[in-house]
């Protein structure tokens, strides 16, 4: 059943909770895969999903530096996590991918570009900070001279089902970042989860002609001025109560000017260099080449892996490695996010999702090491 | 003309064969294998036996007996190229454990007849004793990378062997952290890669088989152990696996002998 509502960009109208798997239904009938939240080792996984018996209904989670619980809701919320264990970037940018392959023969070889099929992915829940980190990595992947043909393929090919955040993590700062938490660009539709009063619906907005379609594919209800007032109100208040906070102004010098600073040294005690923040970050797009030959040398491949610049072979340049101790690579970390990208992109590589702070196993927090050389220097 | 194929000799030390049956493991390229090169020594797969010099020596085991600290000096001078395989020949294995102890006192309790017994205070790596071309890490190798650093060598390139930690297999495998998600610990960040983040799939904490990564972090390591409950005794104890001496997790474990008397 069809709605007589026929939204056009930047219209609203309220899904009820009981047509919510229409929407998976009506994705799937178009040729998405569609990708969502689910619970899997203890965490919310992205994950593919056939249907909303399978979202974390209920589930939430707590997150701290180094910590990640998944807890029991009072109420039955599909949407009532923070960010995910990992973000959306393993579907368009791949931890592993085979670039080409090439045969021999006694005179020549011949070159397999490897083009696959393009996966059409609908991602379902995606936050403010993850639709601002994909616009990150499209600038990084698709703006240069040599567009990324795989990213982009598979980035032009993805619908984006943005959820407003009805919550804040306590290891979330996008209001810092300016990337959250209400979706502002970039997605086909947008949701916002509104429950209380013997009501669950989602005030769904349309971002663009392919989610008018989907849209229009829907059984929705026209949304009073309240609804959208109400929606409004659960965003304000998750921007009230972003767990942490990192002060950017002047923190791109502040960084560039304490290359030396001791900060680099104290935080190179703790930092284990085990590369996970850079791994579970959604804007990190380092990756490097590995080239392989079968036993007989007639077929060779070429490799395309994530790399990360807590590994010592990434700064490995003939006579050793440029990054040899812990300090020089966590410097390169966070000045590259916080202070760096902006020279080279023109914007900040974090967009605070917490992620770097929540699944570092030691526990460290990049708020608190920007924070410590501001406090230093301030004293000084 | 045909081209002379490459000589490939196994060799044995001190260990369980786990790393050898890797080879024979390797099942749908093992015939592929002998076509390229002559195995021309391989006692756990054929008595057949042709001289040396070797092209490539794949060499499995620690060094504790005398004999054998000579035997591998034979080795070497025979082969063009020596890749040590598993932790046994890269860090002297799970009987490297002897070297934080009184070999006699075990010798004594194991042994009905201690004198028969002729062995060296300590079990350790090849490279302490001849030079090597490389190492492969695990206990045992992983056969895809054994094959890559076999193929590697026969044409004279690099082997694709990443030295960074477990924790960016995991991630790439898409894992979520045991450490963090359920407070495990895990020595995934000092481990080094290879395994394919196979006991965190599984919700266990890495044991560190692979020994460490190419920068470990140790004391720091400790440190969140011990905030995931680990007492200084345990933390000892899961250093003092199949890569107990392997330099960075002996001289950590040895920073927790205090515990240890305590415990
Ligand atoms: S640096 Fe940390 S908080 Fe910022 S985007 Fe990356 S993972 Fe998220
Ligand atoms: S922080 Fe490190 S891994 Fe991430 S993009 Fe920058 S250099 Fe690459
Ligand atoms: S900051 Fe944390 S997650 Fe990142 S490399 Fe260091 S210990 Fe690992």
């Amino acid at each position: 059943m069809s709605t007589d509502l026929a939204l056009q960009i930047g219209e609203h109208a309220l899904l009820a909770r009981a047509e919510f798997g229409k929407l998976i239904d009506a994705l799937r009938g178009q040729g998405y895969a569609v990708i969502g939240p689910t619970l899997q080792g203890g965490a919310i996984v992205y994950s593919e999903i056939s249907g909303e018996s399978e979202l974390p209904v209920g589930w939430t989670d707590e997150q701290e530096a180094g910590t990640y619980r998944l807890k029991r809701r009072e109420d039955e919320a599909l949407f009532g996590y923070v960010a995910g264990a990992q973000s959306w970037r393993p579907f368009l940018f791949q931890p592993r991918r085979t670039l080409w392959r090439a045969k021999g023969s006694a005179a020549d070889f011949a070159i397999d570009p490897d083009v696959r099929e393009t996966p059409r992915f609908a991602f379902l829940g995606m936050r403010a900070c993850e639709l601002k980190a994909v616009s990150i990595q499209d600038r990084v992947f698709m703006d240069g001279i040599h567009p990324d043909a795989d990213y982009s393929a598979r980035r032009d090919a993805a619908f984006f089902i943005a959820v407003n955040c009805a919550r804040a993590g306590a290891t979330c700062f996008c209001v810092s970042m300016d990337a959250g938490p209400r979706a502002e660009a970039g997605y086909d539709l947008a949701l916002t989860e509104i429950i209380g009063e013997g009501r669950h619906d989602f005030l769904l907005e349309v971002g663009s002609p392919r989610g008018a379609v989907i849209a229009s594919l829907l059984s929705l209800r026209a949304a009073g001025d309240g609804d959208a007032a109400e929606a409004e109100a659960i965003v304000e208040r998750t921007a009230q109560s972003m767990g942490r906070v990192l002060q950017t102004e002047g923190l791109k010098s502040l960084l560039q000017e304490n290359l030396e600073h001791p900060q680099w040294d104290d935080v190179a005690e703790r930092c284990l260099s085990c590369g996970n923040c850079t791994f579970a970050c959604p804007t990190c797009f380092c990756h490097t080449d590995e080239d392989v030959t079968d036993l007989d040398g007639q077929a060779a491949e070429r490799h395309q892996r994530w790399d990360s610049c807590f590994s010592l072979d990434f700064s490995y340049i003939r006579g050793g490695s440029v990054r040899p101790g812990i300090a020089s690579r966590y410097r390169q970390w966070m000045t590259h996010k916080l202070a760096n990208w902006i020279d080279q992109f023109g914007e900040s590589g974090c967009v605070g999702c917490g992620r770097c702070i929540t699944w570092c196993p030691a526990g460290i927090d990049i708020t608190a090491e920007a924070a410590a050389i501001r406090a230093s220097i301030e004293k000084d | 003309m045909a081209k002379s194929k490459p000589k490939l000799a196994v060799w044995k030390f001190a260990s369980c064969d786990g790393c050898q049956l890797s080879i024979l493991d390797l099942e749908d390229e093992l015939l592929a294998l002998t076509g390229e090169v002559e195995i021309a020594q391989f006692l756990e797969a054929t008595r057949a036996v042709s001289e040396g010099p070797y092209d490539l020596s794949l060499v499995e085991g620690s060094i504790t007996t005398a004999h054998d600290a000579e035997r591998i000096k034979m080795v070497r001078q025979q082969s063009k190229m020596l890749v040590t395989i598993g932790a046994c020949a890269t860090s002297g294995g799970i009987q490297a454990l002897r070297n934080f102890r009184d070999i006699n006192d075990f010798v004594a309790a194991v042994y009905a007849r201690p004198d028969y017994i002729d062995t060296l205070a300590t079990s350790t790596p090849i490279a302490e004793h001849v030079a090597v071309d490389f190492e492969l890490r695990g206990c045992p190798v992983n056969k895809h990378q054994l094959l890559e650093v076999v193929t590697a060598f026969l044409f004279g390139r690099k082997p694709m062997v990443a030295g960074h930690s477990v924790c960016m297999e995991c991630k790439m495998r898409g894992n979520v952290c045991v450490t963090v998600a359920h407070g495990t610990p895990c020595l995934g960040p000092v481990t080094q890669a290879g395994c394919g983040a196979i006991c965190p799939a599984y919700d266990r904490g890495c044991y560190g088989c692979y020994g460490p990564q190419d920068t470990p972090a140790m004391p720091a390591m400790s440190k969140v152990l011990e905030a995931h409950e680990m007492k200084g005794r345990d933390i000892q104890r899961i250093l003092r696996t199949f890569n107990a001496h392997a330099a960075p997790f002996r001289e950590e474990s040895q920073r927790h002998d205090a515990a240890d008397d305590q415990g």
